[in-house]
């Protein structure tokens, strides 16, 4: 018989997605929420959720049920040819009308709680360029690129812009996402339980590298944030000349960077991201790739063959001139 | 007497004559009859869902591992733009529109459409504006922008080279033919009904069409107007999408949804309508409650024009806005939900026949139940807000425009392949076909549930390892492919059906007006306009019921006219085995046969059609004297149409010949043909 | 026309029956076509108006509305459309009674009104222009020559139209039971008068906020 086939297929399927959601390493998941943000949506999804996942299992096992008691069978009278019934096509209008209230008023207290200012928050301007995440601390001082950081247990109130084209902001452990806009200024707020490293990308398709486009959210204890701040806001020292980075660092006036990167004290090029403390994060282009000496020798030899779209254009850097300007961005930690 | 029209003929042109019996492909090229257009769009679209499948099947290659490598971003960007486009515009529309082509006039006892040229130029509009909108591939500079076209992504600041202006003109073509053949229609289903055939008596295919056809009339002139803004903006340097000159970042976006959301109501509604005509006859039931199945597709349709917004939960509307549009997103799932529980208690108490027709039809109604629900889930504003933009909504919407519409049209595609061609697909492959394809598809979009849900964001090329997304990618991919095989058993099953069984008028012993004429139809549909005194018009002459309400059938069909007709067999006939033809078949008669009037073929449609990628091209490589060509060729197009004669005669000396048009008289056998052999009086179209 | 029936009375000829083919409602498939087009229509100039009304206000930098508006100048040009519209009546009147002569005069006076009309935004325009708004000059430069321009290109149909029914009915090939056509076309171009009417007050009369 086919029918069973079906069921089985269902409970497989079923099955897989519980195991899916409590397996598995999955650092941008919206399931394991890490702060209060993320839980609430995640409780009002759970909510609603387990209403769909009841009707659903009402009708698709009652459409199995059906197809198998009511089949063609030789010795069964013609049906009797039923119209309608009003009163239980009342009821299945109004009682999933009902069903959805339950669900709704939810809601609605959720959006206007949502839509609160934050109390004495961290403020940060996020604007999304093609293809990377820039970061000002607003009150602090800081600029930074692709990677975020925040103090865990506190409000930190992002401010969320773009430069060029629409992006959208998401980092899914701690919120929902937000639209990064040009010409309009929107404002999301979340906060951080535990200390961490959350995973985030781009997810409004915003051209060729739209996937390349990924951030990196580092939760610090207070104290260690309140470090890493003041690491941020150390002026960076100029490399001795003579020396490779030394080299690098003249090169790095000579052939253009700093028309598009600032580094704090030295240039104030606004097309790429801030490299004042590039060595002090984990990766680059976009979090894309780990911040290695080997991929940065990769990115400077052709940054738009290994990031299509990619607006820091191929300079033609000899491998030495390469050798040198990577070990100056060494010292920009 | 002369047969003379309503305004004198110029001298006759016989090198530009309006041809009168054309044959092989010019009779394809200058068809106007909608059964014949109607199987054009079918076969088009299917070449088309076969041409985006393969485009699924590229993305699922590429996505099938991290960091895949089998396509550039460059190339990426154009497959999923154009899997997108093509499943939604080339695919799904011309589908229902090649269905309703076909069936609505039978359905409601017409001899054609309203103005059967204008649906030839419908097609030929479709037709050329794929192409044209798959031109773009030799140019190397296909559509890269996704089926949505976001501004100002889709600006030449951001998007120089001409993928864009191929999308932007291919819709607009595309778009006047769904115009066209909305007016088309809606026309035809208000003004040519039988008599007899009140609204509440219509099919209900017929009803979720007319309403889907409201739906395109105003929703199209939406996309129209952002598809011409963002075209000023590419081509002459206006504004409507420059933020530097102050534009709002989300116009495109509400200009678009207002028309992207009743889009997608037009996508399922004619799907709809196929369920609720397969499974009244596969149950052996009336469908359960049809004045509530036609409110709720109208309730749907008003309503869906209220919900747009729910695509822009993320942008930044304020807490009052998200909150109505979340409001009127749940609510469109009662009457959506109505129709499930109406089609499940059509079932109840029935007497099923697990035919192909009827789990392709089941399929439906199961797949868009969990598409339904994910939608529900999606209404819930902060929860969107981690949904939106990942796989969790590319989920959503093929378990809804896949699992139901296309579930729904293969459904139709088997219940109708009879009507359509006179043989029956095998119903052991079909049945295959169904299994697989159902497999396929829960394997390849269950996961994206899932994938979405874990932070796997839509529209991107590639992901790296370590996100826990790697596995159920996999699963998809396979799943695809068994999708694919899937549909090669349809194709295989196409092909051998020709060599099938010719079938008699009602195989599978339905209900409506479609099943009372000849496999496949002659050129006039009915031999005598039908005369309709209840919904289900054909089952009604079949069967009578007893006390209890089960049909008992009739010994004599009550037909209010009988149709003149040559001796055919399988009249009668109740069971649902297929019927062979009798050695000694007697030629159907023509319409010439008949009496009947039907309008010739005309070349102008297609011409007119040809005038409009012409105008395209010219204005996309700013070749002003190429759009002014092309823009006559349509105008002059437009003109001959206009003033040609409905119907030219053989030879002119014939016009004076043909006699008065005789009265019709219901007869068991047909008269002898008549004295002259001329046609007589000319109609119009 | 619609394909026709079999003849239901004895009595009536092929051609009457073929030129009114029974149908549902009473009415004639175009003139159902007609409306339904017009609906559609609706929201393509509701669409365009809205994009104006959004971006009232919002353009960087100039010309603005108040720079180079000359409400008197458009005022009569309004009114010579919305006569146009009178003589359109007038021309469909004629034709119920049967004098093509006289619906042919009102006919060519729609359209030259029409064209009156035509001309005058081109000269409005060209003044525009001339003080430095353009399509791509500003916000309102680029939604006020769309939306204008939009109607503009309707109007001119409606005239192509008209002139083609004025040549039709000069030789003769317009039977006088086609009243219907006139009445169709004279439609539309109530409807794009209408049209007119709206973005005049909205776009024109109605100030913008600053």
């Amino acid at each position: 018989m086919r029918n069973p086939r079906r069921i089985w297929f269902a409970l497989i399927v079923g099955v897989g997605l519980v195991t899916a959601a409590c397996a598995k390493h999955a650092p941008q998941t919206t399931l394991k929420p890490e702060g209060p943000v993320g839980r609430k949506i995640d409780s009002l999804f759970h909510l609603t959720f387990w209403i769909a996942a009841g009707v659903f299992v009402l009708v698709e096992f009652g459409i199995v049920y059906l197809v198998w008691r009511y089949r063609h069978r030789d010795d069964r009278p013609e049906p009797v040819q039923v119209h309608g019934n009003t009163r239980l096509e009342i009821t299945w209008t109004v009682l999933p009308a009902v069903l959805l209230m339950f669900v709704a008023v939810p809601t609605f207290r959720a959006i206007f709680q949502l839509a609160e200012a934050p109390k004495d928050p961290i403020r940060v301007t996020v604007t999304g360029h093609q293809f990377w995440w820039q970061y000002d601390y607003t009150d602090l001082g800081i600029t930074t690129a692709n990677e975020v950081h925040m103090p865990t247990g506190r409000n930190i109130e992002f401010t969320v812009k773009s430069d060029d084209v629409i992006h959208s902001f998401w980092i899914p452990r701690l919120s929902g996402k937000h639209d990064a806009e040009p010409g309009r200024v929107a404002r999301i707020s979340m906060k951080a339980d535990k200390p961490g490293v959350y995973l985030g990308q781009c997810a409004e398709f915003c051209g060729l590298s739209h996937a390349n486009m990924r951030l990196r959210a580092f939760a610090q204890t207070p104290a260690d944030f309140d470090k890493w701040v003041s690491d941020q806001k150390a002026m960076p020292t100029q490399p001795p000349t003579g020396t490779t980075a030394g080299d690098g660092f003249a090169l790095f006036q000579v052939k253009g960077c700093a028309g598009c990167h600032t580094v704090n004290g030295i240039s104030t090029g606004m097309v790429g991201p801030n490299l004042t403390h590039v060595y002090s994060r984990s990766a680059f282009a976009g979090d894309t790739f780990d911040m290695t000496p080997d991929n940065l020798r990769m990115w400077l030899h052709n940054p738009p063959g290994v990031k299509p779209g990619s607006k820091m254009p191929n300079l033609g850097l000899s491998s030495n001139e390469i050798t040198n300007l990577v070990a100056y961005l060494q010292t920009l930690k | 007497m002369a047969a003379v029209a309503t305004f004198d003929r110029p001298a006759p042109r016989r090198l530009f004559r309006r041809p009168t019996h054309p044959t092989g492909l010019w009779d394809w090229f200058t068809t106007i009859d909608h059964k014949k257009i109607g199987l054009l769009y079918l076969g088009t679209a299917f070449v088309f869902f076969v041409v985006g499948g393969l485009e699924a099947l590229v993305i699922r290659l590429q996505l099938g591992g991290p960091n895949g490598h089998v396509v550039d971003a460059n190339t990426y960007n154009q497959i999923f733009t154009m899997h997108g486009t093509t499943m939604i515009f080339l695919v799904v529309m011309p589908l229902s529109a090649g269905l309703a082509n076909y069936l609505v006039p039978l359905m409601i006892g017409a001899r054609d459409v309203a103005f059967p040229r204008l649906n030839a130029f419908g097609y030929w509009v479709f037709v050329i504006g794929g192409l044209f909108m798959y031109s773009s591939f030799l140019f190397g500079h296909a559509p890269n922008g996704g089926w949505f076209g976001y501004a100002p992504n889709t600006e030449k600041a951001f998007n120089p080279a001409h993928n864009i202006d191929f999308w932007v003109f291919g819709l607009q073509i595309l778009g006047i033919a769904s115009l066209t053949g909305a007016i088309n229609l809606i026309v035809t289903i208000i003004n040519m009904r039988a008599p007899g055939m009140s609204l509440m008596r219509m099919p209900i295919f017929v009803w979720m069409t007319f309403i889907a056809q409201f739906l395109l009339l105003f929703a199209i002139p939406v996309i129209t107007v952002a598809l011409f803004e963002l075209m000023f903006d590419r081509l002459f340097g206006a504004n409507f999408f420059n933020i530097q000159a102050g534009a709002d970042p989300l116009l495109w976006q509400h200009l678009f949804w207002i028309f992207g959301h009743p889009e997608v109501y037009i996508l399922i509604l004619p799907a709809m309508g196929v369920v609720s005509e397969v499974l009244p006859v596969f149950t052996r039931r009336p469908l359960f409650g049809y004045p509530v199945m036609v409110f709720s597709g109208i309730a749907i349709a008003f309503m869906g024009w209220g919900v747009w917004a729910h695509h822009m939960f993320a942008t930044g509307l304020g807490p009052v806005a998200k909150s109505a549009f979340a409001l009127s997103t749940m609510f469109i799932a009662v009457p959506t939900g109505v129709k499930i529980f109406n089609w499940m208690a059509t079932m109840a108490g029935g007497k099923i026949r697990v035919k192909a027709p009827f789990l392709f039809a089941v399929g439906f109604v199961t797949m868009f139940t969990i598409g339904g629900l994910s939608g529900v889930t999606h209404a819930i504003v902060p929860a969107d807000t981690q949904q939106t933009d990942t796989y969790y909504i590319v989920a959503h919407f093929h378990y809804v425009l896949f699992g139901g519409s296309i579930f729904g049209l293969f459904a139709g595609a088997y219940y109708w392949w009879p009507k359509f061609t006179g043989k029956m697909l095998s119903d052991r492959l079909g049945k295959w076909h169904f299994w697989l394809m159902l497999i396929g598809f829960n394997l390849t979009f269950g996961p994206f549930h899932i994938l979405g849900l874990q932070g796997m964001p839509r529209r991107i090329y590639r992901y790296p390892s370590g996100r826990g997304w790697d596995f159920w990618n996999l699963m998809a991919t396979v799943g695809s492919f068994i999708i694919a095989f899937s549909v090669l058993l349809f194709i295989i099953n196409a092909v051998k059906s020709r060599k099938g069984a010719n079938v008699a008028e009602d195989p599978w012993d339905a209900r409506t007006l479609e099943w009372s004429i000849p496999n496949p139809p002659p050129e006039y549909n009915f031999a005598e306009v039908p005369i309709v005194t209840a919904r289900d018009e054909v089952w009604h002459r079949k069967y009578g019921e007893d006390e209890q309400g089960r049909p008992v059938p009739r010994s004599v069909p009550d037909v209010p006219s009988e149709p003149a007709r040559l001796e055919v067999s399988g009249n009668g006939e109740r069971e649902l085995d297929v019927e062979e033809q009798p050695e000694e078949e007697v030629r159907e008669p023509t319409a010439h046969d008949l009496h009947i009037h039907m309008p010739t073929p005309s070349y102008y449609p297609l011409l007119a059609a040809i005038g409009l990628p012409i105008i395209a091209y010219g204005l996309m490589y700013k070749a002003w004297y190429v759009a002014v060509i092309g823009a006559l060729v349509t105008l002059a197009s437009v003109y001959g149409w206009a003033l040609e004669p409905s119907t030219e005669p053989e030879e002119p000396e014939e016009i004076a010949e043909a006699g008065p048009a005789p009265e019709p008289e219901p007869q068991a056998e047909l008269e002898p043909a008549p004295e002259s052999a001329a046609e007589p009086a000319p109609t119009g179209s | 026309m619609a394909v026709t029936e079999e003849v239901k009375t004895p009595d009536s000829t092929p051609e009457e029956a073929l030129a009114h083919p029974v149908t549902s409602t009473g009415l004639s498939n175009e003139k159902i076509a007609m409306w339904a087009f017009l609906g559609s229509e609706c929201l393509l100039f509701g669409a365009l108006i809205s994009t104006y009304l959004l971006y009232r206000g919002r353009s960087v930098v100039g010309p603005f509305p108040h720079d180079v508006y000359d409400i008197p100048y458009t005022s009569v040009s309004s009114f010579v459309l919305l006569m146009s519209s009178l003589t359109m009546v007038l021309a469909l009147a004629a034709m119920q009674r049967k004098d093509q002569r006289r619906m042919r005069v009102w006919l060519l006076t729609t359209a030259l009104l029409g064209a009156t009309f035509i001309g005058g935004q081109v000269y409005e325009f060209t003044v525009f222009y001339r003080a430095g708004l353009s399509l791509h000059e500003n916000l309102f430069g680029s939604s006020f020559f769309v939306l204008t321009g939009f109607h503009g290109a309707h109007v001119t149909i409606g005239i192509l139209m008209l002139l083609s029914l004025y040549t039709m009915s000069a030789k003769g090939r317009l039977a006088e039971n086609r009243v219907e056509t006139v009445e169709l076309i004279g439609l539309y171009w109530h409807f794009v008068d209408v049209v007119w009417i709206v973005i005049f007050t909205m776009v024109y009369l109605v100030p913008g906020v600053k």
